[in-house]
């Protein structure tokens, strides 16, 4: 059987999927991939299921060899320089390794985690539903830590399956969308400067929670509140008036006030945010956060819809050219000045 | 005459996450309307809610809002949490055995000191309580206890331990609580239990639900020995002894 082995591996990578649910109320956490429309993208290019495990990718370099067969892989997430054997490999595209060939991954430029996708998915044994690893439970599979050095995934032979890439909407931008509460009335004017400042996450975050740097939110009635339950995205703030913003590895309860939550369309992309890079936040209603909601719902529904051959234009041409020969009607088409009917099509 | 119960607060948590809020303190009828409402909720076979986390004070609601919105799960919830509390009902009983002091409770000693008694008040004041499950959270199994003698109550520590060992039994406040995992506590630790209270591979993962009766039992330190080793091999729980 084919292998998929960690050559070298980025602090920070471990097999990710949607998470566990249903034992928040024992303190187990979901866990799962930070950023969810990447996760799903790299299963869409290799007609996985869209949720199936997938290797979360840290933001240092990482190599991946297969080995024992050829190993058919997607890469999505945060942009990075990638190549095999010296050719370079695009974000948002399948490729297939031949047996000893190894997937060379540079540090990521833009965004922090990647995702690596293998066809048939990432195998294991489920625990509660789910491989993701959450490595303070004892859960995930194949492995119940975050991958290193020397680790092997089974995978299934490569297809003969054409390479694909992905065509994904750009990547929203501006601020980082929430719903004040659940207790935001233990915040008075600190809540406007919360909203009007300049945030910058801290280097020390991590995937149970970001660090937040910016001015001191202070509480109205000091910052011990009675423990109650947490959710990805829940912005809390400790006595020291850092908040801080709640990721899949979360605590299932927590004792600081809650400011306001991150929404769900924006947990992706507030994940990917670099440390250091200056963001805001924004309030919206919750009429607004949930009809965006909606529209994340669909957006993922539709990538399988939005996987491409990635020489869809050179097949495209060939079959033109063709149906010249055939028809005789048409002058030759010159390939260097082709336009693609659809300009989402044409991007590389 | 039944006083009326007070609506709770529905508050929200994100787009897909309703907390329900019944006090903002620890309060014992606080958490009676959380557990009923968790067990409404369960029964109520309402779709959309995907999971429900029981707190002290507030149950937190997951929903899937391709199903219902905030106003209409939120109508809904507060429509249970008025119903009448259901008669109290003895709830199950487990004994969990403690060895306390030395290198298994190592805040015996200054807890002692601190309430200027002696250890073996300490150890019989803990025993001698009647406990309550009010909510497991923050890591697995982690079991928060209501419950604790008043003449027990006594500030966290200033500085949290970053590692305290699995089965921790420790005061902070007006809880107890019944660690699983070694991890970060800023609580006294008293004594340890060889119970899982989360254990992979058994049968049912997770021991402790919300709203059961807990008793501790002193054990002695080769009696601890001797059940964490059949524990970890998966042989000894606690001993229900009513259900």
């Amino acid at each position: 059987m084919s292998k998929l082995i960690v050559t070298s591996v980025s602090p920070g990578t471990s097999v990710q999927d949607v998470g566990r649910f249903g034992a928040q109320r024992y303190g187990l956490v979901p866990s799962g991939a930070v950023d969810r429309l990447a996760m799903a993208a790299a299963n869409a290019l290799l007609g996985n299921t869209l949720f199936a495990a997938t290797i979360e990718l840290g933001p240092l370099n990482s190599v991946f060899t297969a080995k024992g067969g050829a190993v058919r892989i997607s890469l999505t997430g945060a942009t990075r320089p990638a190549d095999i054997a010296g050719t370079p490999v695009t974000v948002n595209t399948s490729v297939t390794l031949a047996d000893g060939e190894s997937l060379n991954l540079g540090v990521a430029r833009a965004g922090t985690f990647g995702y690596l996708a293998i066809e048939g998915g990432v195998r294991g044994e489920p625990m509660f539903g789910s491989l993701a690893v959450n490595a303070r439970a004892g859960l995930g599979s194949p492995y119940p830590r975050p991958l290193q050095a020397g680790d092997e995934l089974l995978v299934a032979a490569a297809s003969s399956a054409n390479e694909k890439r992905i065509d994904l909407p750009a990547p929203a931008e501006g601020p980082i969308r929430v719903v004040l509460g659940p207790q935001d009335d233990e915040f008075g004017d600190a809540k406007e400067l919360f909203l009007s400042s300049e945030w910058k996450i801290s280097a020390t975050s991590d995937r149970m929670g970001y660090r937040l740097e910016g001015p001191v939110i202070k509480h109205l009635h000091g910052h011990n509140i009675v423990s109650d339950g947490t959710v990805n995205g829940s912005i809390q703030v400790p006595g020291n008036g850092q908040p801080i913003v709640l990721m899949p590895d979360r605590g299932t309860s927590g004792g600081y006030p809650k400011i306001a939550t991150v929404i769900s369309t924006d947990l992706g992309r507030f994940g990917q945010t670099q440390p250091g890079r200056a963001f805001r936040f924004k309030a919206i209603s919750m009429a607004e956060a949930q009809a965006e909601y909606r529209a994340f719902a669909e957006l993922l529904q539709s990538l399988p819809g939005r996987v491409h051959d990635s020489n869809i234009l050179m097949l495209d041409i060939k079959a033109l050219l063709s149906a010249n020969v055939a028809g005789t009607a048409v002058s030759a088409i010159d390939v260097e000045t082709w336009q693609a009917p659809q300009p989402a099509d044409a991007q590389d | 005459m039944v006083a009326a119960l007070s609506p709770p607060r529905i508050l929200p948590s994100g787009d897909a996450a309703i907390t329900v809020e019944f006090s903002r303190t620890i309060d014992e009828e606080a958490n009676r309307r959380v557990l009923a409402l968790d067990k409404l909720v369960a029964s109520a076979g309402l779709a959309a809610v995907t999971e429900t986390v029981p707190t002290y004070r507030s149950l937190l609601v997951h929903y899937d809002p391709l199903q219902i919105g905030f106003d209409a799960l939120g109508e809904k919830l507060t429509e249970l949490a008025l119903q009448p509390l259901p008669e109290a009902k003895a709830a199950r009983r487990w004994r969990i055995p403690v060895a306390y002091g030395g290198e298994n409770g190592i805040d015996l000693e200054d807890v002692a000191k601190a309430l200027n008694i002696t250890p073996d008040e300490v150890v019989a004041r803990h025993v001698g309580g009647d406990y309550k499950v009010a909510m497991i959270g923050f890591t697995p199994g982690w079991s928060y206890l209501s419950g604790l003698p008043s003449s027990m109550q006594m500030s966290r520590r200033q500085n949290p331990r970053l590692l305290t060992p699995p089965g921790t039994i420790s005061i902070g406040g007006i809880q107890t609580g019944v660690q699983c995992l070694a991890g970060p506590s800023g609580w006294h630790l008293l004594g340890r239990t060889a119970v899982r209270t989360y254990q992979l591979g058994r049968d049912p993962t997770f021991l402790l639900e919300p709203g059961d009766a807990i008793t501790f039992a002193a054990v002695d330190e080769k009696t601890f020995a001797e059940q964490d080793r059949a524990a970890e091999a998966g042989a000894f729980v606690a001993e229900l002894i009513a259900s």
